[in-house]
């Protein structure tokens, strides 16, 4: 125990030595979950649209009014000619264009078969696709006035109409605020890029220095070198968790619904995987080069693949499978599911198993490795 | 000799090249570290939120609400993955994410239709998710809209109202990406993404690990100006980096059908302003470090989160504060997504986009102008 503290000191007095790497590592991680937590706002209001109205007449414009005040768009330009559509959207100026071709009014009233074209730019598919819902909307509602007052001057025939109308409830997140998803993900980010990038460059630089066979020829055990080496990290991403968890609450007001005692815990448990993949990298790395490329080739999928923003179920059967060895997917459901949800043990335990599994897998092998490169 | 940096650069960059070689990993990982992730994120993401798993609760157990469930089930939206019995069953089912929204039919959902009142029906949702849990809600007013649509002119028909079928008709037109495939708009959003993220991070040692190693003093005791040495360590990276894009541009076009619309002349010219830019923030980083551990952590938190939320390749920019809209000039990810789109997937000329290479190409200068001071003003001894 002696020996693993002594060489915690002298972890902690080598990464002292750098005067920039204690502000990179605990203000950073505010800074970042700061602006990305202004950022991080897929709530889609305000489409820029333009209109082309070639009716002109009450029907169109009534229309369009219910499109305005449905709030999801604002509409940038009233345009006259339909190739003037095209410039606004190549611009980038807006987003979507409503068409209302000549005799809309006329067919309405007369009971013929009217149409509007929808045009949304697709090359932001996600806002697009939201957008087009947004709009299939608003024009059903229309659609839906103008068969109920069809109806009530038919005089009704003891007829009336029906709207199956839904109670949304949304639970968790009442105002679908993407920040209160994304936030507790970001945490998830900046504990694994911190652990797995000290880790693993902290070890290669000892070997690059060549001070690295000093301490194999010191009588420390390898655990206890082990030990000592990685202890710091743990450290440090325990105090940026502490952080980043208050500014989350504090700043955001973004609720810890759950245990904050289980979430450490389990923190921890992920450190396991984040600093067993560093260790790892290090020992398949000569130079602190090639153990930052390595590094990245780790970190890059278990930022995209892991659920952090794609939804895993969206993924191909075969990259699903995949994503059964990324610990940061275990990690994103845990964190989501303590802040948001409210979950526990009861809910949060094939998670909390794979994670402590994998972590296992990943730090026994590693050790491993490691301790077959000091003999 | 000092007024004339340029005779330097030559030496410089064979250097550098030969250092580069020297480790054939590291050159590999460079050039194919890329293209090996986008393959991977533009096969597995997807942004159309379908099958959403669902839960349905039929509490009325009737023709008609039967007839609801069905509607559900035929879309491709929404999964049916359970049918409970009870509504208390659904707490469990979402808080370990089995499901993420559910139907609730209540028992008096028959009774009122055929009485001709209209019923109301439960929706819940995860919002946790906020993008899926916004879109599942939205499908399902659609799809409940229709519905009653639907059941209102069937009554009519019923009622010898018949020709009133259908009074709207909605057509649908998507430009640039007519299918609304998450590829093509992923593709370049992941080419910026990838590119930043290694671009900036392999240069992020070129001038620390000289520090680091002592090797740095040397050169400052030989007659190199710092221009000459950022211009020349740049150069190597910027031809490996242009092979690494093209090679990126090229699997995007055979994989996934992105292909370039518009002039290959301009998407060259914005691909190097772009590969500037972020090999510049790199040597930047690397001047203000004094160890290699600090230049890649601050590589790689100024490149990866920022560019994945800041740049509009997942969240719109017109969505964010102004201030973090001010934030977004000085990510050149922004700049040079909008152009990607812009000359990928619209196949506009200059004109629609000039003010974004414009501003690209301003911010590469900028950067190589404050590297050079950042390396005039430390010394280039180290601190």
């Amino acid at each position: 125990m002696k020996v693993i503290r002594s060489v915690l000191w002298k972890e902690f007095v080598q990464l002292r030595r750098d005067p920039k790497l204690f502000p990179v590592i605990f203000i950073s991680p505010i800074l970042q979950l700061i602006l990305l937590g202004y950022a991080a706002n897929l709530d889609v209001k305000n489409i820029p649209a333009v209109v082309c109205d070639l009716d002109r007449s009450a029907a169109s414009r009534e229309f369009i009014g219910r499109f305005v005040n449905s709030g999801y768009f604002s509409v940038e330009a009233e345009v006259e000619r339909m190739a003037e559509i095209d410039r606004y959207l190549d611009h980038g100026d807006a987003a979507m264009a409503f068409l209302i071709p000549r005799g809309f009014g006329d067919n309405l009233a007369g009971r013929r078969e009217a149409s509007v074209q929808i045009i949304a730019d697709g090359s932001e598919s996600q806002s697009a696709s939201i957008g087009v819902n947004y709009a299939a909307l608003v024009a059903l509602t229309f659609t839906q006035k103008i068969v109920f007052e069809a109806i009530e001057r038919a005089g009704g025939s003891g007829l009336s109409p029906v709207l199956v109308k839904p109670e949304l409830r949304v639970w968790y997140n009442p105002e679908l605020k993407s920040r209160n998803f994304m936030v507790p993900g970001v945490l998830g980010l900046i504990l694994m890029i911190m652990t797995t990038t000290l880790a693993s460059l902290g070890i290669v630089r000892e070997r690059e220095a060549g001070t690295m066979e000093q301490l194999i020829v010191t009588p420390i055990r390898p655990y206890e070198l082990i030990a000592g080496k990685l202890l710091p990290f743990v450290l440090i991403g325990l105090v940026d968790t502490a952080f980043v968890i208050s500014v989350a609450r504090g700043w955001f007001g973004i609720p810890i619904r759950g245990s904050i005692a289980l979430l450490v815990l389990l923190c921890l448990a992920f450190m396991l995987n984040t600093l067993g993949i560093g260790l790892f990298v290090s020992t398949i790395s000569r130079t602190q080069q090639q153990a930052m490329l390595t590094s990245l080739f780790f970190i890059m999928p278990q930022i995209v693949l892991s659920g952090f923003v794609f939804p895993i179920e969206n993924m191909p059967k075969f990259f699903q499978i995949i994503t059964t060895v990324i610990p940061s997917r275990y990690f994103f459901v845990i964190i989501r599911g303590i802040m948001l949800k409210g979950a526990g043990w009861p809910e949060l335990w094939p998670q909390a198993g794979a994670l402590l599994g994998l972590g296992t897998v990943i730090l026994t092998l590693s050790i491993f490795r490691f301790r077959k490169k000091l003999d | 000799m000092r007024f004339l940096p340029i005779a330097f650069v030559g030496p410089v960059m064979r250097k550098e090249f030969r250092q580069i070689r020297r480790d054939s990993r590291s050159l590999v990982f460079m050039i194919l570290l890329p293209a090996f992730l986008l393959i991977m994120f533009g096969f597995a993401l997807n942004f159309d939120v379908k099958h959403i798993p669902l839960a349905v609760v039929d509490q009325d157990g009737s023709r008609l609400s039967r007839a609801l469930v069905e509607k559900f089930a035929t879309t491709e939206y929404f999964d049916i993955r359970a049918t409970l019995d009870r509504t208390g069953d659904i707490d469990g089912l979402m808080a370990r994410e089995k499901i993420r929204a559910a139907l609730v039919i209540p028992t008096t959902y028959s009774r009122d239709l055929l009485a001709g009142r209209s019923p109301s029906v439960q929706f819940l949702v995860d919002g946790a998710n906020a993008m899926s849990g916004t879109t599942a809600a939205g499908y399902a007013a659609s799809i409940l809209q229709s519905h009653s649509q639907k059941v209102t002119l069937n009554a009519l028909a019923k009622h010898g109202l018949g020709g009133m079928t259908r009074p709207l008709r909605t057509e649908v037109r998507i430009w640039y990406n007519p299918e609304l495939r998450s590829a093509r708009f992923l593709v370049p959003g992941l080419m910026a993404f990838i590119l930043m993220v290694t671009l900036t991070t392999s240069t992020a040692f070129s001038i620390v690990r000289e520090k680091e190693r002592g090797t740095m003093e040397q050169i400052a005791v030989s007659p190199l100006r710092p221009a000459a040495l950022i211009i020349g360590k740049l150069i190597p990276y910027i031809i490996l980096s242009l092979a690494s894009a093209h090679i990126v541009l090229g699997l995007g076009w055979i994989l996934f059908g992105v292909a370039v619309k518009g002039s290959y002349f301009l998407l060259l010219l914005t691909i190097i302003l772009f590969l500037v830019s972020g090999l510049g923030q790199g040597i930047l980083i690397s001047s203000i470090t004094r160890t290699q551990q600090v230049a890649f952590l601050l590589s790689v938190l100024t490149t990866i989160l920022p560019t994945f939320i800041l740049s509009g390749f997942v969240f719109p920019v017109r969505n964010m504060p102004p201030f973090i809209q001010a934030i977004t000039y000085l990510i050149p990810a922004k700049y040079f997504l909008v152009s990607l789109r812009a000359i990928i997937l619209k196949g506009v000329g200059l004109a629609a986009f000039w003010d974004q290479v414009l501003l690209l190409a301003g911010f590469a200068a900028a950067i190589l102008v404050l590297s050079v001071a950042s390396v005039a003003k430390r010394g280039m001894s180290g601190e």
